[in-house]
């Protein structure tokens, strides 16, 4: 009886942000033609350029193929069925806080994201994501004052049009692969983010994006240019209500880190998950690559992948600069129903080129969870060195976990690591914390945040105590 | 003798228990009295571990029939956490490491856990770090062993003298030291057997288990028993420890052969 309580509970318990915001939008009809990317252009008051830009990527992905290489299940994706723009009504253009919906500020709100900038003492400021569209930026004013731009794409595209234009594409073309194609016919928005030279950006910046209406993709686009000797650090987060179809977010991130920048990228990845039987849930099918293009130049990546019915991602580092550095970080995990196929490309072209992969798998319930990860040194990267380590861990036994690691040599030089374990969370480890009076769930989600260690403490502090208590939330019920 | 049952801290009657469908205790009797020190001996495989670990609430270990009374309590209905939190607390044999949680991190989160069942506020972590030096002081542990993974790396003595310092951290009513001494050289043994007489009180009852009675050269027992076969075959004062140590344990299978003839 108490069992079936507890239960119960759980199950209640088990997506928090599953609500939905009652706002008008304004949407366009669901399916995708040469008239819907116009029709997006022109809502989004955007330069020809740019609807060239769409135009071109759009003529591309219609010749390609929905790929399966993944090693994933899911359901055929039907692109007509999509709304590929969904905005939430604006009376008119926003330029401050008190002009924002109070429906939408209370939303974001709940998600623990204030986006009041006199409240907040945290020194992070944040673009908040709403469906297709940019609803603030906070303290980007304070910002301005040291030349970093930070705020919405479409702003950006707008005011910065000759930045834009020069990046947009450079790291991640649209003929990349099926995804990326799509994203950059249909994109809406996303944040965009220019560190001038020598400025190191005092606050964190972050962007949380949040898909609200039902039937729509969230195909946003971030942009991150470091100028020399610069540094910054961003971090995403994202939810999305509960809803019996998956949902398809197909994003697109390129950063660029010019000599001696570092460019440091978070995510804390909460899309809704599908419930316990795997219906419903977001299919997270993101490119995210980042081009350390000058010397001695730093791009690191990490990420907590928590959320989604379906991962498919590989942040990646082309490390083009002599002595750039490329690092990735990741945690996922997943439970129930839920099926990641992530890892990364550390692809080492200038010389004495370094990268570090560390990979920590969590599978629970039925989720089944792969790491695939590609060290692709060229033949000019002369010294180049690579260390990877992959590490799974098994709560259960009807849930699995892969590792396919490739790697591609061709510099005699170069020095390449890679270890990988997997391992059962131990019997004994639970009656130990038992013992001393910890209670099976605490003790399962502080073993599993001892083996996630070395990634949290690569997160900013105030997210990896987020990231903790989320990997908590997602774990619950996951052992019997 | 009225005062003989307020005194009261364990009773087992006639336990059987088994692991993986092995039958390892057959109808165990004990009495433990509130306070008292109970030395616990016998051979490898007479079933010591499986005392400790039963009573400590290991799900491996089934408990077959029989009762054991705890405080007035039926302890076999108490799942192992909740029974940590009435206050039972084993030093385990071999205690295992848990990568990546410090060893502060973990005994704070036990302290709270115990700290919640009982209806009391959560110590903080200044209050916490006041405790915990000085019962590091007390079982004379290095401080350093407190940011390090619980006893990840940790030799064997710095293992066994982690359990002592979370015994006296969590102050138990009855604690279980289940062969706390093997693979200790002697002067791992003396801190861990100070650090046991320090923690002696006339509310704390001890139960060692115990292949060797070199422990008890330093902590003296009020009882020893003897286990053999699953069950106690022998008890008396701390001289019963000693007359084992001269004459090992062979004189069991005799004594259980006549038992055999005689019946």
């Amino acid at each position: 009886m108490s069992e079936k309580d507890d239960l119960k509970e759980l199950a209640d318990r088990e997506y928090e942000f599953g609500f939905v915001t009652d706002v008008e939008s304004d949407s366009l009809p669901p399916g995708l033609d040469e008239t819907t990317i116009q029709e997006i252009s022109r809502l989004k008051c955007e330069p020809e350029w740019l609807l060239e830009f769409r135009l071109k990527a759009y003529r591309h992905w219609i010749t390609m193929t929905d790929p399966s290489w993944a090693k994933v299940k899911r359901n055929t994706i039907d692109y007509q069925q999509i709304i590929y723009y969904s905005a939430p009504k604006a009376k008119k253009s926003i330029d401050s806080l008190d002009e924002v919906d109070p429906e939408l500020l209370e939303t974001f709100e709940k998600l623990g994201i204030s986006l009041d900038e006199q409240k907040r003492l945290s020194g992070v400021a944040v673009d908040a994501v709403f469906d297709s569209v940019s609803v603030v930026t906070t303290f980007s004013d304070k910002l301005a004052d040291l030349g970093i731009i930070f705020g919405s794409f479409s702003d950006a595209v707008n005011k910065h049009p000759e930045l834009v234009r020069k990046y947009l594409g450079s790291v991640v073309p649209y003929t990349d692969n099926f995804f990326a194609a799509l994203n950059a016919a249909v994109f809406s928005d996303g944040s965009f983010c220019y560190i001038p030279a020598g400025v190191q950006c005092p606050m964190e910046l972050s962007t949380y994006f949040r898909i609200n209406a039902a039937g729509t993709g969230q195909f946003e686009r971030t942009l991150i240019v470091a100028e020399e000797r610069s540094t910054v650090s961003y971090l995403e987060g994202c939810t999305a209500p509960m809803r019996d179809e998956n949902q398809l977010h197909a994003a697109v991130v390129e950063l660029v880190a010019l000599e001696e920048a570092t460019i440091k990228y978070s995510t804390i990845q909460n899309w809704y998950p599908g419930d316990s039987e795997g219906v419903g849930g977001i299919y997270n099918f993101v490119t995210k690559r980042g081009m350390c293009k000058g010397d001695r130049s730093k791009i690191s990546w990490t990420q907590v992948e928590t959320g989604s019915a379906v991962t498919w991602k590989y942040p990646s580092c082309v490390l083009l600069g002599d002595e750039s550095v490329g690092e990735f970080y990741s945690v996922a995990l997943t439970n129930n129903m839920q099926q990641a196929d992530t890892g990364t490309k550390m692809v080492h072209i200038g010389k004495r080129t370094t990268s570090t992969i560390i990979s920590k798998g969590i599978s629970a319930g039925r989720g089944q969870n792969t790491y695939r990860g590609l060290v692709d040194v060229k033949k000019g990267a002369v010294g180049a060195r690579n260390f990877s380590q992959c590490d799974s861990m098994l709560l259960g036994d009807r849930c699995g976990a892969h590792t396919f690691p490739y790697i591609e040599v061709r510099n005699p030089t170069a020095k390449v690591e890679h270890e990988a374990t997997t391992s059962k969370i131990g019997e004994d480890q639970i009656f130990y914390c038992n013992q001393r009076g910890i209670s099976t769930e605490d003790a399962v989600s502080m073993i599993v945040n001892g083996f996630c260690k070395e990634v949290f403490s690569e997160l900013p502090m105030e997210f990896a105590v987020e990231a903790q208590k989320l990997l908590a939330v997602s774990l619950e019920g996951s052992v019997g | 003798m009225s005062g003989k049952k307020e005194k009261q801290m364990l009773e087992i009657k006639g336990l059987h228990a088994s692991v993986e469908g092995t039958e390892i205790l057959k109808g165990l009797d004990l009495e433990v009295g509130k306070g008292e020190v109970h030395a616990i001996m016998g051979p490898n495989g007479s079933g010591k571990s499986t005392l400790a670990n039963v009573l400590a609430g290991r799900e491996e270990y089934q408990v077959d029939s029989g009762t054991v009374k705890y405080n007035g309590l039926d302890l076999l209905e108490l799942a192992a956490d909740e029974r940590a939190c009435e206050g039972i607390f084993m030093a385990f044999q071999y205690p295992v490491s848990i990568p990546g949680i410090s060893n502060a991190y973990f005994l704070r989160s036990a302290l709270n856990a115990l700290r919640r069942y009982r209806d009391e506020s959560e110590i903080d972590a200044v209050d916490f770090l006041d405790l915990v030096r000085s019962k590091m002081e007390l079982v004379g542990m290095d401080q350093k062993l407190l940011q390090r993974a619980v006893n990840d790396g940790f030799s064997g003595g710095e293992k066994k003298r982690n359990e002592i310092l979370q015994m006296a951290v969590l102050e138990p009513k009855l604690a279980i030291l289940d062969e706390t001494d093997s693979g200790l050289d002697i002067d791992a043994l003396r801190v861990v057997a100070e650090g046991v007489n320090v923690l002696r009180r006339e509310d704390r009852t001890f139960i060692i288990v115990t292949h060797y009675q070199r422990l008890l050269d330093y902590i003296v027992p009020d009882r020893v028993h003897v286990l053999s076969g699953g069950r106690i075959v022998r008890s008396g004062d701390k001289d019963l420890a000693l007359e084992l140590e001269k004459e090992g344990y062979s004189w069991l299978e005799a004594d259980d052969a006549k038992a055999g003839s005689g019946a």
